[in-house]
């Protein structure tokens, strides 16, 4: 995985960088009274946007409401006010502040939304026949590829075959079993980007297997 | 965004993919070329290939646009 070309010097904030958003990084930056006063702020405008993120997430969660949303709501900006004071050294105004902070609130309300649905479930680990066999019936013509008896053979071994333990019990969770991934983070005491970077290296090698094999055409990545 | 074949839910895209932590690095600035009418894929290839492989930054890619627009209009 690569890392993506930054849009801006490190260093001061640039000139052309908004009113708003200079106000913000400034002001979060200050010590005493002022800094408590923009992080009451920050918390305020977190807040407002968990709650928002929720509301727009609701058909996917009906099981969560009232006091308990509010609750996950409210710690999900306390963590992204964490996660903002943490990085804020990293905010070189490439983008606006509210929109670079959003980010953190969305991210947190994601992963405590997930998190809360899988909470006290079983992840799947196994990689039995009903798993497989689930994704081979239930195609559509616009799934002929993965319908192939054979190339789901092929990708059944390598899964055996080609992956450590640890890449085998995410990838049959998160890509087979369609766990969420922030779940099975949670399970595994880590985070969504971590095991992400298991699952690609997972899906890299199963790849690499199927294409020296024939059944998928070679992509040169870089 | 979510809609993905089998294959891709499987074994993802291949090519650079910024993973989770990288995309994150960037997102904002991604959402505001998005928004401002420009293609976010030209500036961050491996963010766009992210978020066709990772359904969870893609729904969250979602949100942090649904509250840009919100609050810019």
């Amino acid at each position: 995985m690569g890392s993506e070309p930054r849009q801006t010097a490190a260093g001061s904030l640039p000139d052309a960088l908004d009113f708003e958003s200079r106000a913000w990084a400034e002001s979060l930056r200050a010590s005493g009274a002022e800094g408590a006063a923009a992080l009451e702020r920050l918390h305020d405008l977190l807040l407002r946007a968990t709650h928002s993120e929720a509301r727009r997430r609701r058909h996917l969660y009906p099981e969560i409401g009232g006091p308990e949303l509010d609750d996950l709501c409210r710690q999900a900006a306390d963590d992204a006010v964490l996660a903002v004071r943490r990085k804020l050294d990293g905010y070189r105004g490439a983008s606006r502040f509210a929109t670079w902070a959003y980010g953190f609130a969305v991210f947190e309300v994601s992963v405590k939304l997930r998190r809360h649905r899988w909470r006290g479930g079983t992840i799947p680990t196994a990689d039995d026949d009903a798993a497989w066999d689930r994704l081979a019936s239930g195609g559509t013509a616009a799934q002929t590829r993965i319908e192939s008896t054979e190339l789901l053979r092929a990708l059944r071994r390598a899964v055996a075959e080609e992956l450590s333990p640890r890449q085998r019990e995410v990838f049959v969770a998160v890509a087979l079993n369609d766990v969420e991934i922030d779940a099975v983070a949670a399970q595994l005491q880590s985070t969504r980007g971590a095991v992400y970077k298991v699952l690609h290296d997972a899906r890299r090698k199963l790849r690499l297997r199927l294409e020296r094999e024939g059944h998928l055409e070679r992509v040169e990545t870089t | 965004m979510n809609e993905r074949d089998p294959l891709t839910r499987l074994l993802g895209t291949a090519g650079n993919d910024s993973g989770c932590d990288g995309g994150m690095a960037v997102i904002a600035e991604y959402v505001e070329l998005e928004l401002s009418g420009r293609n976010p894929e030209d500036f961050f290839p491996g963010l766009a290939a992210h978020l066709r492989n990772c359904p969870a930054c893609a729904e969250d890619y979602e949100g942090l646009v649904a509250l840009v627009r919100r609050r810019h209009g």
